[in-house]
């Protein structure tokens, strides 16, 4: 039965087997849209740097020039996603709605922590076929967090980490680089030379580069911090005259607004206490 | 597992399918467009391996004779071994006839050599460019095991899906009403291979870094680099 | 070859100045054979409300009437009109639960918001990842060649009579250097007092 739309949850199977069957048949799985990527984290003085690049390919193509891979969860916590792009943006909202639940019925702000293990537990169960692969950065009452979740539910809390297809040519910028207790710029720049490394040297990342910055007094996103590449510059000017498209039949038909009431509201906060 | 297997000679256990992996796809773009009397020929100048850059400064396009180029793109090994056997054939052309061989030879010669390996081809998409006896420009476009067509504009390797119907569009003049193919001149020809590389740069994650532009006319040839994307 | 390639088929959307344009090909075909060149799938879901389902013909179908129900089901409980925002959430939400067993369409979602007469675009996987760029989306059998002609052509608004030619350039040029699609091309220019649809003429082969 179709659904109405509240009688189920959770994800549906019914063409499973038909695609099982199609795969059977020599019709292999369509691929889905990657995010390629380079993401980073590192610990700073006073806070977390957040980097990722914003491209998006499906296969070889470029599908999206300026994707946006930092997540929000909570108000002292965001995370870089690399994998799966439906994925990616499914699980994060999942837990940022999971997470805010959890802040209203603790009344405290969510330890970094938690939100690690939430995301860990949920992608075990899920034992990798949830491609998500995260770097979870928070602040909160125990200091500066950095986590690095994998796709199979496996994380480690680490001072600078990076993930996706560019995650190497990052981490050769970190291992040279990075330093504990440095300064907010000093890690800007590290954390955008790192992200650069990737944008350059690996195909599948490419574009801008944004960073998140969180601190004790809260996150602040950089979108984009650098245009590290702009679009390319056409010489010629490609303006069709007018009528050179052959038409065979035309139809125009009216959007007539019968009636229209205009009814002005005043915003209201959600009560939340 | 059971012993029987365990105490079994080595060779006799764990069957073990070898694969055979010859080729390499390394990307790589061209583009060629024939005048009436010069023909442009054009390659991105970005090398690669599966994710990586191998190198930002590799030009397709090789000189053959002083009116023939060919651009080749594909697994590069092919195209460096293809090259060789190819100027060594050209070579052994002129010293047996004392004259350079003419692009129309040329183009029939390669498209011999690619089919003489039917069946262990060369994986490379290969444009050939120059001016014919007459003085005009044309182009060749091959297909791996050596089946040739003369055109007068081609695209061919990693992004010619985004490229080729631009081409059909902007020079072929295809799909418009009353609108007749524009004369190909040098400036038009070098705007529409530009700003094609442009747009698969954009587009096409193995394609970037600079563009190699070659214009071979009958007094000769120049060269002329763009830089594209980097990333 | 790809499901998603068995019919063949292919999407376009274009933003312009306080308009848009959607556009497809009308072949329907099995592999390499066509069975029919009338085969619409781009659909009407509320006056400025436009969607394009390319992909394998049956779950064209099927996706298109669930959307309608759950659409129905929207517009009687709220007791108004969505939003192109709130239509892809809700494409995004009807894919991504059959992450484990999908339905083989792209969808491309082209509208103006009723109110603030803003146009939108956005492109989805067989999953339900959307992109919503500033400028096009493509979807379908030859959406690299699309990439490249939209890349090349595409320019900052564009009045409705000068997105119509670009689109329907683009779309036309591009399926021409596709076996499976083309044989017909129809485009809809929506504008926020009207919808302009033509039915073009193209190569029958």
């Amino acid at each position: 039965m179709e659904d109405s739309g509240d009688t189920h949850t959770g994800f549906q199977f019914s063409n499973f087997a038909r695609n099982e069957k199609l795969v059977s048949r020599g019709f292999p799985m369509p691929g889905c849209r990657k995010t390629g990527t380079t993401i980073a984290g590192v610990v700073f003085k006073d806070g977390v740097v957040l980097g990722a690049d914003t491209r998006a390919t499906e296969g070889d193509i470029v599908a999206d020039k300026n994707c946006s891979k930092i997540h929000y969860l909570q108000p002292n916590m965001y995370c870089c996603g690399a994998g799966t792009a439906a994925d990616l943006e499914m699980t994060t909202q999942l837990m940022a709605g999971q997470l805010e639940l959890h802040r209203l019925n603790t009344g405290r702000q969510v330890p970094v922590i938690a939100a690690n293990s939430m995301f860990k537990q949920m992608l075990f169960r899920y034992q990798g076929h949830i491609g998500a692969a995260l770097v979870l950065g928070g602040v909160d009452k125990y200091g500066s967090h950095i986590y690095s979740i994998h796709p199979h539910g496996s994380t480690d809390r680490l001072p600078y980490t990076t993930m996706g297809s560019g995650s190497l040519a990052a981490m050769t910028v970190f291992e040279e680089r990075w330093q504990p207790d440095m300064e907010l710029s000093e890690a800007k720049q590290l954390v955008r030379d790192a992200i650069a490394g990737g944008v350059f040297n690996d195909l599948g990342s490419g574009s801008n580069i944004d960073l998140c910055i969180i601190t004790k007094d809260g996150a602040n996103m950089l979108r984009p911090y650098d245009v590290a590449n702009v679009k390319g510059q056409r010489v010629g000017k490609y303006e069709y005259q007018r009528g050179v498209t052959e038409v065979l039949t035309k139809k125009v038909r009216p959007i007539e607004i019968v009636s229209e009431t205009v009814r002005l509201i005043t915003g209201e906060d959600m009560d939340t206490a | 597992m059971s012993l029987a297997v365990m105490d079994g000679a080595d060779y006799m256990r764990d069957p073990r399918k070898h694969h055979f992996h010859p080729y390499a796809d390394n990307g790589g773009t061209s583009v060629a467009i024939a005048g009436d009397d010069f023909v442009m020929i054009a390659s991105d100048t970005r090398l690669t391996r599966g994710f990586n850059i191998l190198s930002r400064d590799q030009g397709k396009v090789l000189g053959l004779t002083p009116k023939t180029m060919m651009a080749s793109s594909g697994c590069w090994a092919d195209v460096l071994t293809l090259k060789k056997v190819l100027n060594a054939r050209l070579t052994m052309y002129s010293h047996e006839h004392h004259d350079v061989m003419s692009t129309t030879a040329v183009a029939q010669l390669l498209s011999t050599m690619l089919y003489w390996r039917r069946f262990f081809p060369y994986y490379v998409s290969n444009i050939l460019a120059g001016i014919d006896e007459e003085g005009k420009g044309v182009v060749y476009h091959y297909d791996p095991v050596g089946h040739m067509e003369k055109l007068a504009f081609s695209a061919t390797g990693a992004s010619v899906a985004q490229i080729q119907p631009l081409l059909d569009n902007q020079l072929g003049a295809l799909n418009m009403k009353d609108v007749t193919p524009p004369t190909i001149t040098k400036e038009l020809a070098r705007q529409l291979i530009h700003d094609a590389f442009v747009s698969a740069a954009e587009r096409d994650i193995n394609t970037g870094d600079g563009i190699l532009i070659h214009t071979i006319t009958k007094d000769g040839t120049t060269d002329e680099k763009v830089k594209l994307r980097r990333d | 070859m790809s499901i998603l390639h068995y019919n063949g088929g292919c999407v376009v959307a274009m933003k312009g100045k306080n308009c848009v344009a959607v556009a497809t090909d009308l072949r329907f075909g099995v592999q390499g054979q066509t069975i029919a060149t009338d085969f619409e799938r781009v659909f009407e879901l509320g006056p400025h409300l436009y969607i394009g389902l390319p992909g394998l013909a049956t779950d064209t179908q099927t996706v298109y009437q669930r959307l309608q129900f759950r659409i129905k089901m929207y517009e009687m409980r709220e007791g108004r009109k969505l939003k192109p925002q709130t239509l892809m959430a809700m494409v995004q939400n009807l894919l991504y639960e059959r992450r484990f067993g999908p339905y083989f369409v792209e969808p491309v979602i082209a509208g103006l918001n009723a109110t603030t007469k803003e146009p939108y675009i956005c492109a989805l996987d067989l999953i339900g990842c959307a992109t919503e760029p500033a400028d096009f989306v493509v979807s379908g059998t030859c959406s690299e060649s699309l990439y490249g002609m939209c890349e090349t052509t595409w320019r900052e608004d564009m009045e409705p009579d000068d997105l119509f030619e670009c689109i329907s350039q683009s779309l036309v040029n591009a399926f021409d250097r596709d076996a499976l699609s083309g044989w017909g091309a129809v485009v809809h220019v929506i504008e926020h007092d009207k919808v302009t649809t033509r039915y073009l003429k193209c190569r029958q082969d």
